[in-house]
Protein backbone atom coordinates (compact mmCIF):
# COMPACT_ATOMS: atom_id res chain seq x y z
CA UNK A 1 0.00 0.00 0.00
CA UNK A 2 1.23 3.37 -0.84
CA UNK A 3 0.36 6.69 0.52
CA UNK A 4 0.93 10.30 -0.29
CA UNK A 5 0.90 13.29 2.10
CA UNK A 6 2.46 17.10 1.67
CA UNK A 7 4.80 18.63 4.38
CA UNK A 8 5.54 22.01 4.72
CA UNK A 9 7.10 23.15 8.17
CA UNK A 10 9.46 21.31 10.53
CA UNK A 11 6.35 20.97 12.24
CA UNK A 12 5.15 18.89 9.80
CA UNK A 13 8.23 16.62 9.70
CA UNK A 14 8.31 16.47 13.72
CA UNK A 15 4.07 14.93 13.28
CA UNK A 16 5.13 12.49 10.58
CA UNK A 17 7.83 11.01 12.44
CA UNK A 18 5.98 11.03 15.59
CA UNK A 19 3.64 9.25 14.01
CA UNK A 20 6.16 6.25 12.48
CA UNK A 21 7.98 6.01 15.60
CA UNK A 22 4.46 5.15 17.53
CA UNK A 23 5.27 1.86 15.03
CA UNK A 24 8.68 0.91 15.29
CA UNK A 25 9.34 -2.46 16.31
CA UNK A 26 13.26 -4.33 16.30
CA UNK A 27 14.67 -4.88 13.01
CA UNK A 28 12.49 -2.11 11.34
CA UNK A 29 14.07 -0.73 8.35
CA UNK A 30 12.73 2.52 6.85
CA UNK A 31 14.36 3.89 3.60
CA UNK A 32 15.19 7.27 2.62
CA UNK A 33 15.06 8.90 -0.38
CA UNK A 34 15.17 12.25 -1.97
CA UNK A 35 17.35 14.91 -3.52
CA UNK A 36 20.21 16.19 -1.67
CA UNK A 37 18.77 19.11 1.02
CA UNK A 38 15.39 17.77 0.43
CA UNK A 39 15.24 17.16 4.43
CA UNK A 40 16.27 13.12 5.22
CA UNK A 41 18.34 14.01 7.51
CA UNK A 42 16.19 16.22 9.66
CA UNK A 43 13.27 13.69 9.08
CA UNK A 44 15.65 10.83 10.91
CA UNK A 45 16.72 14.15 13.31
CA UNK A 46 13.01 13.88 14.61
CA UNK A 47 12.35 10.41 14.43
CA UNK A 48 15.47 9.95 16.44
CA UNK A 49 14.01 12.53 19.38
CA UNK A 50 10.66 10.40 19.57
CA UNK A 51 13.09 7.14 20.38
CA UNK A 52 13.87 9.19 23.02
CA UNK A 53 17.82 9.68 21.84
CA UNK A 54 19.41 12.60 23.26
CA UNK A 55 22.82 13.09 21.61
CA UNK A 56 22.82 15.30 18.33
CA UNK A 57 22.09 13.16 14.88
CA UNK A 58 24.09 14.66 12.41
CA UNK A 59 24.96 13.40 8.89
CA UNK A 60 26.11 9.64 8.79
CA UNK A 61 27.87 10.18 4.72
CA UNK A 62 31.60 9.97 5.63
CA UNK A 63 31.06 6.85 7.79
CA UNK A 64 28.24 5.69 6.05
CA UNK A 65 26.96 4.54 9.69
CA UNK A 66 26.31 5.89 12.76
CA UNK A 67 24.98 4.01 15.90
CA UNK A 68 23.11 5.57 18.43
CA UNK A 69 22.55 3.56 21.20
CA UNK A 70 19.41 3.99 23.37
CA UNK A 71 17.43 2.22 26.39
CA UNK A 72 14.72 0.65 23.97
CA UNK A 73 15.92 0.56 20.50
CA UNK A 74 19.29 1.27 18.90
CA UNK A 75 18.23 3.48 16.04
CA UNK A 76 21.47 2.47 12.96
CA UNK A 77 21.27 6.03 10.70
CA UNK A 78 22.84 5.16 7.55
CA UNK A 79 23.75 6.85 4.09
CA UNK A 80 24.47 4.40 1.28
CA UNK A 81 24.91 7.78 -1.57
CA UNK A 82 28.50 6.28 -1.85
CA UNK A 83 27.92 2.51 -3.17
CA UNK A 84 25.88 3.66 -5.62
CA UNK A 85 28.61 2.06 -8.13
CA UNK A 86 28.96 -0.71 -5.61
CA UNK A 87 25.66 -1.72 -4.37
CA UNK A 88 26.11 -3.84 -1.09
CA UNK A 89 28.27 -3.16 1.86
CA UNK A 90 28.02 -6.35 4.01
CA UNK A 91 29.35 -4.45 7.07
CA UNK A 92 25.80 -3.10 7.20
CA UNK A 93 24.33 -6.53 7.31
CA UNK A 94 24.74 -6.93 10.54
CA UNK A 95 23.13 -3.60 11.79
CA UNK A 96 20.13 -4.36 8.53
CA UNK A 97 18.94 -7.46 9.69
CA UNK A 98 20.13 -6.84 13.44
CA UNK A 99 17.47 -6.04 16.86
CA UNK A 100 17.50 -1.73 16.29
CA UNK A 101 15.62 0.27 13.74
CA UNK A 102 17.96 1.16 10.69
CA UNK A 103 16.85 4.22 8.65
CA UNK A 104 19.02 4.00 5.30
CA UNK A 105 19.34 7.08 2.87
CA UNK A 106 19.75 6.32 -0.37
CA UNK A 107 18.51 3.01 -0.02
CA UNK A 108 18.18 1.81 -3.53
CA UNK A 109 21.63 2.30 -4.18
CA UNK A 110 22.00 -1.31 -1.94
CA UNK A 111 18.77 -2.58 -2.69
CA UNK A 112 20.01 -5.87 -3.58
CA UNK A 113 20.79 -6.18 0.44
CA UNK A 114 17.54 -5.15 1.58
CA UNK A 115 14.53 -7.22 2.27
CA UNK A 116 11.57 -6.77 0.18
CA UNK A 117 9.26 -5.84 3.25
CA UNK A 118 10.65 -2.29 4.41
CA UNK A 119 9.03 1.11 4.87
CA UNK A 120 9.92 3.07 1.99
CA UNK A 121 9.50 6.93 2.42
CA UNK A 122 10.29 9.46 -0.37
CA UNK A 123 10.32 12.82 -0.19
CA UNK A 124 10.24 15.00 -3.33
CA UNK A 125 10.43 19.31 -2.89
CA UNK A 126 7.28 21.06 -4.93
CA UNK A 127 7.34 24.47 -5.16
CA UNK A 128 9.18 26.69 -2.37
CA UNK A 129 9.32 24.79 0.72
CA UNK A 130 6.50 22.46 -0.08
CA UNK A 131 7.57 19.09 0.20
CA UNK A 132 5.60 15.58 -1.30
CA UNK A 133 6.22 12.96 0.81
CA UNK A 134 5.53 9.45 -0.26
CA UNK A 135 4.93 5.99 1.99
CA UNK A 136 5.16 2.37 0.95
CA UNK A 137 5.15 -0.49 2.79
CA UNK A 138 3.41 -4.09 2.84
CA UNK A 139 3.23 -7.01 5.92
CA UNK A 140 4.74 -5.65 8.93
CA UNK A 141 4.71 -2.21 7.26
CA UNK A 142 1.35 -2.31 6.03
CA UNK A 143 -0.57 -1.01 9.49
CA UNK A 144 1.93 1.99 9.56
CA UNK A 145 0.90 3.30 6.12
CA UNK A 146 -2.68 2.74 6.93
CA UNK A 147 -2.68 4.97 10.24
CA UNK A 148 -0.66 7.73 8.09
CA UNK A 149 -3.14 7.50 5.34
CA UNK A 150 -6.14 8.12 7.85
CA UNK A 151 -4.56 10.79 9.35
CA UNK A 152 -4.15 12.55 6.75
CA UNK A 153 -7.02 11.43 4.48
CA UNK A 154 -9.39 14.16 5.60
CA UNK A 155 -6.92 17.06 5.23
CA UNK A 156 -6.68 19.64 3.12
CA UNK A 157 -3.31 21.51 3.01
CA UNK A 158 -3.15 24.65 2.81
CA UNK A 159 0.10 26.04 1.46
CA UNK B 1 58.11 6.39 27.58
CA UNK B 2 57.93 4.13 24.51
CA UNK B 3 54.53 4.33 23.26
CA UNK B 4 53.26 2.71 20.26
CA UNK B 5 50.19 4.28 18.69
CA UNK B 6 47.75 2.29 16.09
CA UNK B 7 45.24 4.37 13.92
CA UNK B 8 42.54 2.30 11.06
CA UNK B 9 39.89 4.32 11.99
CA UNK B 10 39.37 5.27 7.96
CA UNK B 11 41.37 4.92 4.81
CA UNK B 12 45.05 4.74 6.42
CA UNK B 13 46.58 1.70 7.97
CA UNK B 14 49.13 3.83 10.17
CA UNK B 15 51.42 2.57 12.87
CA UNK B 16 53.75 5.20 15.39
CA UNK B 17 56.57 4.75 18.47
CA UNK B 18 56.99 7.95 19.68
CA UNK B 19 58.80 8.93 22.97
CA UNK B 20 56.49 10.54 25.49
CA UNK B 21 54.45 11.52 22.81
CA UNK B 22 56.46 13.78 21.59
CA UNK B 23 59.53 12.41 19.71
CA UNK B 24 58.38 10.41 16.68
CA UNK B 25 60.75 7.64 15.86
CA UNK B 26 58.71 6.35 13.47
CA UNK B 27 55.42 7.38 11.67
CA UNK B 28 54.25 4.68 8.88
CA UNK B 29 51.11 5.34 7.20
CA UNK B 30 49.90 3.01 4.44
CA UNK B 31 47.28 5.17 2.41
CA UNK B 32 44.19 3.55 0.45
CA UNK B 33 43.33 7.03 -1.09
CA UNK B 34 44.13 5.63 -4.80
CA UNK B 35 41.58 2.38 -3.88
CA UNK B 36 38.27 4.67 -2.85
CA UNK B 37 39.11 7.85 -5.72
CA UNK B 38 37.37 5.46 -8.28
CA UNK B 39 34.36 5.16 -6.04
CA UNK B 40 34.14 8.82 -4.77
CA UNK B 41 34.72 8.11 -1.28
CA UNK B 42 36.00 5.48 1.54
CA UNK B 43 34.01 2.12 1.18
CA UNK B 44 33.91 0.49 4.54
CA UNK B 45 34.10 -2.59 3.50
CA UNK B 46 37.00 -2.08 0.72
CA UNK B 47 38.55 -0.18 3.55
CA UNK B 48 38.97 -3.60 6.00
CA UNK B 49 40.10 -5.64 3.49
CA UNK B 50 42.51 -3.18 2.82
CA UNK B 51 43.49 -2.92 6.81
CA UNK B 52 43.74 -6.49 6.86
CA UNK B 53 46.48 -6.86 3.84
CA UNK B 54 48.35 -3.98 5.12
CA UNK B 55 48.45 -4.05 8.66
CA UNK B 56 51.37 -6.19 9.33
CA UNK B 57 53.60 -4.93 7.02
CA UNK B 58 53.06 -1.56 8.77
CA UNK B 59 53.56 -3.03 12.40
CA UNK B 60 56.74 -4.05 10.89
CA UNK B 61 58.29 -1.16 9.22
CA UNK B 62 57.04 0.92 12.55
CA UNK B 63 58.87 -0.94 14.57
CA UNK B 64 61.84 -1.30 12.29
CA UNK B 65 62.12 2.13 12.12
CA UNK B 66 62.13 3.23 15.74
CA UNK B 67 64.52 0.84 16.08
CA UNK B 68 63.46 -0.97 19.11
CA UNK B 69 61.31 -4.98 19.39
CA UNK B 70 57.95 -4.92 20.94
CA UNK B 71 59.41 -5.93 24.49
CA UNK B 72 60.89 -2.55 25.04
CA UNK B 73 57.32 -0.71 24.95
CA UNK B 74 55.61 0.72 27.81
CA UNK B 75 52.27 1.48 25.98
CA UNK B 76 50.06 1.17 23.37
CA UNK B 77 48.06 3.42 22.27
CA UNK B 78 44.97 2.50 19.43
CA UNK B 79 42.05 4.45 17.96
CA UNK B 80 38.58 2.96 19.58
CA UNK B 81 36.65 5.24 17.55
CA UNK B 82 34.66 7.34 15.99
CA UNK B 83 34.78 5.55 12.52
CA UNK B 84 34.57 2.71 10.29
CA UNK B 85 32.89 -0.15 12.72
CA UNK B 86 35.36 -2.93 10.82
CA UNK B 87 38.17 -0.43 9.93
CA UNK B 88 38.57 0.32 13.45
CA UNK B 89 38.03 -3.62 15.27
CA UNK B 90 41.52 -4.18 12.72
CA UNK B 91 43.25 -1.88 14.55
CA UNK B 92 41.85 -2.52 17.44
CA UNK B 93 42.66 -6.37 17.60
CA UNK B 94 46.04 -6.37 16.27
CA UNK B 95 46.65 -3.82 19.44
CA UNK B 96 45.75 -6.73 21.42
CA UNK B 97 47.62 -9.13 19.96
CA UNK B 98 50.37 -6.91 20.37
CA UNK B 99 49.71 -6.02 24.21
CA UNK B 100 48.66 -9.62 24.97
CA UNK B 101 51.70 -11.27 23.66
CA UNK B 102 54.40 -9.01 24.77
CA UNK B 103 52.62 -7.91 28.25
CA UNK B 104 52.03 -4.21 27.44
CA UNK B 105 48.70 -2.17 28.69
CA UNK B 106 46.44 -0.79 26.15
CA UNK B 107 44.48 2.26 26.10
CA UNK B 108 41.87 3.29 23.84
CA UNK B 109 42.09 6.84 22.53
CA UNK B 110 39.19 8.85 20.44
CA UNK B 111 40.17 9.87 17.33
CA UNK B 112 39.65 13.45 17.70
CA UNK B 113 41.76 13.86 20.55
CA UNK B 114 44.45 12.35 18.47
CA UNK B 115 43.83 15.37 15.80
CA UNK B 116 44.28 17.65 18.81
CA UNK B 117 47.34 15.98 20.04
CA UNK B 118 48.77 16.21 16.66
CA UNK B 119 49.96 19.66 17.50
CA UNK B 120 51.02 19.11 20.67
CA UNK B 121 54.01 17.22 18.92
CA UNK B 122 55.34 20.03 17.27
CA UNK B 123 54.23 23.16 19.64
CA UNK B 124 53.40 22.47 22.85
CA UNK B 125 50.21 23.21 24.21
CA UNK B 126 49.03 26.72 26.35
CA UNK B 127 46.04 26.19 28.04
CA UNK B 128 43.10 27.33 28.00
CA UNK B 129 43.39 26.30 24.41
CA UNK B 130 40.62 26.11 21.53
CA UNK B 131 40.79 23.68 19.16
CA UNK B 132 38.71 23.95 15.82
CA UNK B 133 38.36 20.06 14.41
CA UNK B 134 37.71 20.61 10.61
CA UNK B 135 37.50 16.96 8.79
CA UNK B 136 35.07 14.87 6.43
CA UNK B 137 33.23 13.73 9.60
CA UNK B 138 33.85 16.51 12.25
CA UNK B 139 33.24 20.03 12.45
CA UNK B 140 33.60 20.70 16.08
CA UNK B 141 34.85 23.32 18.32
CA UNK B 142 36.66 21.99 21.58
CA UNK B 143 38.13 24.01 24.67
CA UNK B 144 40.56 22.39 26.45
CA UNK B 145 41.49 24.07 30.10
CA UNK B 146 44.45 21.01 30.81
CA UNK B 147 45.96 18.54 29.41
CA UNK B 148 43.17 15.96 28.14
CA UNK B 149 40.19 17.70 29.41
CA UNK B 150 38.09 18.33 26.52
CA UNK B 151 34.78 20.76 26.67
CA UNK B 152 32.95 20.50 23.52
CA UNK B 153 31.37 23.78 22.47
CA UNK B 154 29.72 23.84 19.40
CA UNK B 155 29.58 21.07 16.38
CA UNK B 156 27.88 20.64 13.73
CA UNK B 157 24.49 20.45 13.60
CA UNK B 158 24.06 18.45 10.25
CA UNK B 159 26.69 18.18 7.31
CA UNK B 160 30.69 17.92 8.20
CA UNK B 161 32.49 20.54 6.56
CA UNK B 162 34.90 18.33 4.25
CA UNK B 163 32.16 16.82 3.61
CA UNK B 164 30.39 19.71 1.87
CA UNK B 165 33.13 19.82 0.21
CA UNK B 166 33.28 16.27 -1.17
CA UNK B 167 29.55 17.07 -2.59
CA UNK B 168 30.34 20.30 -3.88
CA UNK B 169 33.04 18.89 -6.18
CA UNK B 170 30.55 15.62 -7.29
CA UNK B 171 28.26 18.04 -8.24
CA UNK B 172 30.78 20.08 -10.11
CA UNK B 173 32.18 17.72 -11.96
CA UNK B 174 35.29 17.55 -9.81
CA UNK B 175 37.15 14.34 -8.69
CA UNK B 176 37.33 12.89 -5.32
CA UNK B 177 38.67 13.91 -2.82
CA UNK B 178 36.90 17.78 -3.39
CA UNK B 179 38.60 19.46 -0.55
CA UNK B 180 42.40 19.69 -1.85
CA UNK B 181 40.55 20.30 -5.47
CA UNK B 182 37.94 23.09 -4.55
CA UNK B 183 41.07 24.35 -2.71
CA UNK B 184 43.16 24.41 -5.48
CA UNK B 185 40.24 25.97 -7.82
CA UNK B 186 39.48 28.51 -5.31
CA UNK B 187 43.06 30.25 -5.31
CA UNK B 188 42.57 31.16 -8.94
CA UNK B 189 38.78 32.53 -8.47
CA UNK B 190 37.24 35.64 -7.06
CA UNK B 191 34.05 35.97 -5.23
CA UNK B 192 31.83 35.85 -7.95
CA UNK B 193 28.48 34.29 -6.40
CA UNK B 194 27.16 35.24 -3.29
CA UNK B 195 26.56 32.48 -1.32
CA UNK B 196 25.32 32.14 2.70
CA UNK B 197 27.03 32.52 5.83
CA UNK B 198 24.61 29.70 7.55
CA UNK B 199 24.36 30.09 11.70
CA UNK B 200 27.55 33.23 11.64
CA UNK B 201 25.51 35.65 14.03
CA UNK B 202 23.56 32.37 15.72
CA UNK B 203 24.30 32.64 20.18
CA UNK B 204 26.05 29.08 20.17
CA UNK B 205 29.07 27.77 18.62
CA UNK B 206 27.37 25.36 16.32
CA UNK B 207 27.72 25.02 12.63
CA UNK B 208 25.07 23.92 9.73
CA UNK B 209 26.78 23.19 6.53
CA UNK B 210 23.46 21.38 4.62
CA UNK B 211 21.76 24.90 3.86
CA UNK B 212 24.63 26.08 1.70
CA UNK B 213 25.42 22.48 0.45
CA UNK B 214 21.67 22.48 -1.07
CA UNK B 215 22.23 26.36 -2.11
CA UNK B 216 25.03 25.67 -4.11
CA UNK B 217 24.18 22.52 -6.06
CA UNK B 218 20.29 24.39 -6.50
CA UNK B 219 22.49 27.60 -7.86
CA UNK B 220 24.68 24.98 -9.82
CA UNK B 221 21.47 23.19 -11.19
CA UNK B 222 19.81 26.41 -12.09
CA UNK B 223 22.15 27.78 -14.07
CA UNK B 224 23.18 24.68 -16.01
CA UNK B 225 19.25 24.82 -17.06
CA UNK B 226 19.71 28.11 -18.03
CA UNK B 227 22.68 27.20 -20.02
CA UNK B 228 24.33 29.60 -18.16
CA UNK B 229 28.34 29.03 -18.21
CA UNK B 230 29.11 28.33 -14.75
CA UNK B 231 32.80 29.54 -14.16
CA UNK B 232 34.23 27.12 -11.74
CA UNK B 233 37.22 28.63 -10.21
CA UNK B 234 35.16 31.19 -9.18
CA UNK B 235 32.08 29.22 -8.09
CA UNK B 236 34.71 27.02 -5.69
CA UNK B 237 36.27 30.59 -4.18
CA UNK B 238 32.87 31.79 -3.23
CA UNK B 239 31.99 28.41 -1.49
CA UNK B 240 35.46 28.34 0.24
CA UNK B 241 34.96 32.29 0.98
CA UNK B 242 31.85 31.38 2.79
CA UNK B 243 32.55 28.58 4.68
CA UNK B 244 35.85 29.88 6.15
CA UNK B 245 33.97 33.10 7.09
CA UNK B 246 31.99 31.06 8.91
CA UNK B 247 34.92 28.61 10.64
CA UNK B 248 36.59 31.91 11.55
CA UNK B 249 33.88 33.81 13.17
CA UNK B 250 33.40 31.26 14.99
CA UNK B 251 36.29 30.70 16.00
CA UNK B 252 37.14 34.13 17.00
CA UNK B 253 33.95 34.12 19.38
CA UNK B 254 35.16 31.24 21.14
CA UNK B 255 38.24 32.58 21.34
CA UNK B 256 37.38 35.71 23.16
CA UNK B 257 34.57 34.42 24.97
CA UNK B 258 37.04 31.67 27.01
CA UNK B 259 40.26 34.11 26.78
CA UNK B 260 41.85 31.17 25.26
CA UNK B 261 45.83 31.45 24.93
CA UNK B 262 46.43 29.00 22.04
CA UNK B 263 43.88 28.51 19.10
CA UNK B 264 44.96 24.80 17.13
CA UNK B 265 43.26 23.59 14.07
CA UNK B 266 43.26 20.07 13.80
CA UNK B 267 41.66 17.60 11.08
CA UNK B 268 42.36 17.29 7.41
CA UNK B 269 40.53 20.44 5.92
CA UNK B 270 43.09 22.43 8.41
CA UNK B 271 45.61 21.41 5.30
CA UNK B 272 43.13 24.15 3.48
CA UNK B 273 45.05 27.03 2.45
CA UNK B 274 42.04 29.65 2.16
CA UNK B 275 41.13 28.30 5.82
CA UNK B 276 44.93 28.80 6.88
CA UNK B 277 45.39 32.23 5.42
CA UNK B 278 41.96 33.93 6.66
CA UNK B 279 42.85 32.27 10.53
CA UNK B 280 46.53 33.70 10.28
CA UNK B 281 45.28 37.08 9.10
CA UNK B 282 42.13 37.39 11.37
CA UNK B 283 43.52 35.98 14.78
CA UNK B 284 46.77 38.33 15.74
CA UNK B 285 46.19 37.95 19.55
CA UNK B 286 47.31 34.68 20.04
CA UNK B 287 49.44 32.15 18.36
CA UNK B 288 47.14 29.93 16.02
CA UNK B 289 48.84 26.51 14.97
CA UNK B 290 48.52 24.13 12.06
CA UNK B 291 49.86 20.73 12.10
CA UNK B 292 52.48 20.00 9.38
CA UNK B 293 50.96 18.28 6.31
CA UNK B 294 52.00 14.54 7.59
CA UNK B 295 50.28 15.33 10.89
CA UNK B 296 47.16 16.97 9.15
CA UNK B 297 45.96 13.83 7.88
CA UNK B 298 45.30 10.39 9.61
CA UNK B 299 48.40 8.91 11.44
CA UNK B 300 49.80 7.09 13.91
CA UNK B 301 52.00 9.40 15.80
CA UNK B 302 48.79 11.96 17.38
CA UNK B 303 47.29 8.84 18.49
CA UNK B 304 50.49 7.88 19.81
CA UNK B 305 50.69 11.20 21.59
CA UNK B 306 47.34 11.67 22.94
CA UNK B 307 47.49 8.16 24.18
CA UNK B 308 50.54 9.33 26.33
CA UNK B 309 48.35 12.40 27.62
CA UNK B 310 45.34 10.34 28.36
CA UNK B 311 47.21 7.92 30.61
CA UNK B 312 49.79 10.31 32.13
CA UNK B 313 45.94 12.33 33.08
CA UNK B 314 43.72 8.50 34.31
CA UNK B 315 46.66 7.01 35.24
CA UNK B 316 45.04 3.45 34.09
CA UNK B 317 45.09 1.50 31.56
CA UNK B 318 42.07 -0.68 29.10
CA UNK B 319 41.38 -4.21 29.95
CA UNK B 320 40.66 -6.60 26.60
CA UNK B 321 37.25 -5.95 26.56
CA UNK B 322 37.98 -2.70 24.30
CA UNK B 323 35.79 -2.65 21.28
CA UNK B 324 35.80 -0.59 18.33
CA UNK B 325 33.06 2.51 18.05
CA UNK B 326 31.66 4.20 15.29
CA UNK B 327 29.99 7.22 17.37
CA UNK B 328 32.00 8.01 20.71
CA UNK B 329 31.70 11.00 22.33
CA UNK B 330 35.10 12.77 22.86
CA UNK B 331 34.02 13.63 26.80
CA UNK B 332 33.36 9.98 27.65
CA UNK B 333 33.16 9.73 31.20
CA UNK B 334 34.21 6.44 32.32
Amino acid sequence: METKIKIKTLDDTNRLSAIISGHLFPGFILGLTGDLGSGKTTFTKYLAKHMGISANLNSPTFTILKVYDNENLNLYHMDVYRLEEIGYDFELDEFIYGNGVSVIEWYPYIEMMLPVEMLRVSIRVEEDDLRTVTIQGEGRYLQIVKDIDSRYRNEIYLP
Amino acid sequence: MYVLGVETSCDETSVSVTIDGKEVLSNVVLSQIDIHKEYGGVVPEIASREHIKGITYVFDQAMKEAKIEYEDLDLIAVTEGPGLIGSLLIGVNAAKVISLNYHIPIIGVHHITGHIYASNIEHDFEFPLLALVVSGGHTELILMKEHFSFEKLGETQDDAVGEAYDKIARVLGLPYPGGPVVDKMARDGEEEYHFPRPMIDSDDFNFSFSGLKSHVINLNHNMKQRNEEIHIANFCRSFQEAVTDVLVAKTIKAKDQYQVKQVIVAGGVAANSGLRQKMKEQITDVPVYFPSMKYCTDNAAMISAAGYYKYKKEQKYDDFMLNGSSRLEINKEE
